[in-house]
């Protein structure tokens, strides 16, 4: 039985066609919180504290149905890594979302001309996780 | 069904005192019976980088005292760990120190890291008895 994707069907999904979410940061604290954010939204998730080890697991398991990733990390940003994506032709679709703890207002516009689908303040909330339910691949 | 594991007034003891706030809530409000441990588990993260922070900008205070840009790098991410739990006061000394870094004001830095700190050193006394 197909799940529609509106409001009340919001989620990860039925374990066969779980979504799944792959989120990047360098702060374990802020892992282990996203992690359990998504989960507790049923959506599968996968973590990674940089943004190098993501691109890894995308070129080992291309059906990631969106990142979330940190903005500040060292050696790679998440506005890199969101460039990367979006310049490669195999993942380019893939919604990429921001997450900061700063309010920079030229980082989230810069973010999102590169196309990251949204940008969240942390700490990151269930009402910002709700509302990224829709733009999943 | 939420399963609640310890008496709803500790917590309301700590959050009143300033220490944390809406955050910590928040991670109460994630755990369940299938992540039954989930808040000890992030403060136990957030306790072990925490100290691994704090070490790395008193080391970087004594042997690179004029590295601002250094020490606003390890604050940013003591302040982010901190926020992320809702380390209320923690979190403000943090921004104080890190106003001071931008002022490349070492007195200030000093003095302000003594207060971040302190309330570390607080806030894990008070976590310790609330996950008694």
């Amino acid at each position: 039985m197909s799940s529609p994707r509106g409001p009340k069907a919001c989620g990860g999904g039925a374990a066969d066609r779980q979504i799944h979410v792959l989120a990047v940061d360098d702060s374990s604290v802020d892992r282990a919180v996203i992690a359990r954010l998504l989960r507790s939204s049923k959506y599968r998730v996968t973590t990674v504290d940089s943004g190098k080890k993501a691109l890894e697991l995308l070129g080992l398991e291309p059906n990631v149905n969106m990142i979330i990733t940190d903005y500040w990390m060292p050696e790679m940003t998440g506005y890199e890594l969101l460039k990367i994506v979006k310049e490669s032709s195999a993942l380019r679709e893939i919604p990429v979302v921001i997450m900061s703890s700063e309010n920079v207002p030229n980082r989230i516009n810069r973010c999102l001309e590169e196309g990251a689908e949204d940008f969240l303040l942390k700490p990151v909330r269930p009402s910002d996780v709700a509302r990224l339910c829709n733009r999943m691949r | 069904m939420f399963i609640y594991t310890r008496p709803a007034y500790q917590f309301c003891q700590v959050v009143l005192q300033g220490y944390l706030d809406e955050q910590f809530y928040q991670l109460e409000e994630l755990q369940d019976e299938s992540s039954p441990n989930f808040v000890e588990e992030v403060v136990t993260l957030f306790f072990r980088d925490s100290s691994r922070l704090v070490a790395n900008i008193d080391q970087a205070l004594q042997k690179y005292p004029q590295d601002f840009r250094r020490l606003d790098n390890f604050m940013h991410q003591l302040k982010g760990s901190a926020s992320s739990i809702g380390a209320a006061k923690m979190k403000n000394e943090c921004t104080s120190f890190r106003e001071f870094c931008n002022k490349e004001n070492r007195e200030g830095c000093l003095r302000s890291f003594q207060k971040v700190k302190k309330e570390h050193a607080v806030l894990k006394q008070k976590l310790e008895n609330y996950f008694q």
